[in-house]
């Protein structure tokens, strides 16, 4: 980690995230994993939209923004683009390719795009920031937003208690790809992140991470507890840290005892309706799938 | 040296293609401009083209692709129809703000509902305002013309070009079509130099303008656009020393004597042509003006030609709620009082002789209604 904080960073200060957020630490990360040219997709989400305001720029790095459904596919031609200018020597340079974006672009709005893509075998690191919920636009449901939350379009009243339906899972999905490289990873283990980041930019053909970021509005938390809570979910089996390497599984944090997750909620507005039959009902998922991957059991599928 | 080919309009397309040899293609298939990419991927498997294609999952994907490759250096085309380009609907706009300079063969065929694969203007009609180049051409021998000045222009003034032909009454009938040699096509066009690109340069594109600079962005492609409508005629002529051809925004059939005259676009233009032998044998002053550019649109150029006399506009497409798209524009420029709009051919209804000389006799005797819709049941 001492290494990478020496590296000029490649997404600058200046940028307009809000205080505490944790994807400019992630971004910075990622790219310092590789000392080669990286070319930059980014879906249409917060991390475009505070780092790219005319006439300002973060990125110390090529970087394009078409739209929200399509980064995979922009990327898929700048790679093409990529391979016939070496094929004809008109470019010397190795150059890698990162393919970025939130839950919105990667697991919703953009996972046929991301899907198709990955079918195809482009040479690029796919990377998802996962705020679970579409924060950019004033915390909606997405596909990725876990059981139970309080989002404004799954909001808790009188009737409903939040989001009724499970998290998308896909990490899960995008390993059945079956392409070469598939982790997970959080804000909160950055030399786990930059290790698979390493990996993922020296894998030959697709590669792809999910990591989880806290977002302090849309998980209604501290500016100074983001780390911190997703940390928590790590330990408390929430996010598990693995990755997926030509199909074989392995679990990269096993703490002795999981954390209950009620620690993890519990400094999080958006679960604080939660009751604590609701809260044993999540834990109990949590628990069932943390002994299935204890045993290297990734691919039962889950049912709920 | 040229040589004729029996091709259909597809085959026209793809040929082009073929000569042109992209750096980059991606491309959903499409009925009914499918055969473009079968046969550009038929050319690849052959090794008579060396291009990255890309065989994407759909249209949104197809241009997304295109535009990323655009921006690496590379030089694009790519081909689709209807719902293929209702699709791409959102990236169109992209394509053309983040200033893409690539070619798009748009076949034309209806969009659903009813679901329909043959032939209106409806799909390109629809992305008319999206800040694309529009060439609509009349058979195969034009696509293949109307190809060369696309990609000539596209790379000029970094704006993107479709190439509109008719579905199925131009993409799958045979003509003869010249055909230049691929050595004077590749010296043509020449190579592909980008001013920029992601690949070499440490730039940020597709950045986020806010209402203090959104404005100033946007008036760039509105100048773009007016400096494409000069460079359109500078390179038509260019390419008519290669290919002789009827050059210009639009072609004037009969025109300067007539008194009552048919604005169309495509392969009805033809059939007008036809009619107006026909009529000419009687004595009939009419006459036709086949419009080939629509985007930039050529509005005092077309005002000075039409000025006095009567014209009816036929479009191959409706716009629900209001009046069709082609007739506007042209009442528009002409201020004319003395004008029709004739609605025909939705989703593929065949538009016959008779019907066009039923029309312009009627507008001779005085007795053609305002907006008439031709060829279909009461």
């Amino acid at each position: 980690m001492k290494e990478l904080a020496k590296k000029e960073p490649r997404f600058s200060s200046g940028h307009r995230a809000c205080a505490g957020c944790g994807f400019p630490q992630i971004v910075r990360t990622i790219l310092a994993s590789t000392d080669k040219k990286v070319v930059v997709a980014n879906a249409t989400g917060c991390l475009e939209v505070v780092s790219t305001i005319y006439p300002f720029n973060s990125w110390k790095t090529p970087y394009i923004h078409s739209a929200f459904e399509n980064a995979a596919s922009t990327i898929s031609g700048i790679e093409k683009a990529y391979n016939i200018q070496k094929r004809k020597g008109k470019i010397k340079e190795d150059i890698k390719f990162l393919c970025i974006g939130g839950d919105g672009g990667m697991t919703d709005i953009g996972f046929q795009a991301l899907s198709g893509a990955l079918e195809r075998w482009h040479d690029v690191v796919y990377v998802q920031y996962d705020n679970e919920a579409y924060q950019n636009t004033g915390v909606q449901r997405s596909g990725a937003t876990p059981l139970g939350t309080n989002t404004t379009t799954t909001p808790v009243g009188k009737i409903h208690h939040g989001k009724e339906l499970m998290k998308k899972d896909i990490t899960r999905i995008v390993a059945a790809h079956g392409i070469p490289y598939v982790a997970q990873a959080s804000l909160s283990h950055l030399e786990d992140l930059s290790m698979k980041a390493k990996k993922a930019f020296e894998t030959k053909g697709p590669a792809f991470i999910n990591v989880l970021q806290p977002c302090v509005p849309g998980w209604k938390i501290a500016s100074n507890m983001t780390v911190e809570i997703a940390k928590r979910a790590v330990e408390s089996g929430a996010w598990p840290l693995y990755e997926v390497k030509n199909g074989n599984f392995k679990l990269n944090y096993k703490p002795s005892k999981l954390r209950p997750v009620k620690d993890y909620f519990k400094l999080q507005g958006r679960f604080k309706h939660l009751t604590e039959k609701e809260v044993q009902i999540i834990q109990k998922v949590i628990d069932e799938e943390w002994k299935m991957l204890l045993k290297g059991n990734y691919w039962k599928v889950k049912s709920y | 040296m040229k040589k004729i080919k029996a091709l259909t309009g597809n085959g026209a397309a793809s040929e082009i293609m073929r000569q042109v040899n992209p750096d980059v293609v991606a491309a959903y298939p499409i009925t009914p401009s499918t055969q473009i990419m079968e046969d550009f991927s038929q050319y690849l498997a052959d090794g008579k083209v060396d291009t990255e294609l890309i065989r994407v999952e759909s249209e949104h994907s197809a241009i997304s692709a295109c535009v990323g490759a655009s921006h690496a250096g590379a030089r694009v085309m790519t081909a689709t129809s209807s719902a293929g380009l209702a699709f791409m609907w959102e990236v169109l706009g992209v394509a053309a703000g983040l200033r893409t300079p690539m070619v798009m063969n748009v076949v034309n065929r209806t969009l659903s509902s009813p679901i329909n694969i043959h032939c209106d203007h409806s799909d390109s009609m629809g992305a008319r305002d999206l800040g694309w180049i529009q060439i609509y051409s009349e058979n195969a021998n034009e696509v293949y013309i109307n190809n060369l000045i696309a990609i000539k222009l596209a790379e000029k003034i970094n704006l993107p070009v479709m190439i509109c032909q008719d579905g199925f009454i131009t993409s799958h009938c045979v003509e003869g079509v010249d055909i230049l040699e691929d050595k004077d096509v590749k010296k043509f066009i020449g190579e592909f130099k980008p001013k920029y690109s992601l690949l070499k340069d440490n730039i940020a594109i597709g950045n986020l303008a806010l209402p203090d600079y959104f404005y100033e962005i946007k008036m760039q492609n509105v100048i773009a656009m007016e400096k494409a409508k000069k460079e359109f005629l500078r390179i038509d002529k260019e390419v008519n020393k290669l290919l002789k051809h009827e050059t210009g925004y639009f072609e004037e059939y009969k025109l300067k004597d007539a008194k009552v005259v048919i604005v169309a676009l495509s392969s009805t233009c033809g059939t007008v042509k036809s009619v107006i032998n026909e009529l000419r044998k009687k004595g009939k002053k009419v006459g036709l003006l086949k419009l080939r550019l629509f985007r930039p649109f050529p509005k005092e150029e077309l005002k000075r030609v039409l000025g006095n006399k009567k014209i009816i506009v036929m479009d191959r497409s409706v716009s629900l709620g209001s009046d069709a798209p082609l007739y506007i524009e042209i009442k528009n420029a002409t201020e004319s009082k003395d004008i029709y709009s004739i609605i025909y051919g939705l989703g593929g209804r065949n538009i016959y002789e008779k019907e066009i000389k039923y029309i312009f006799e009627r507008a001779l005797n005085n007795k053609l209604k305002k907006l008439e819709y031709v060829g279909v049941r009461k």
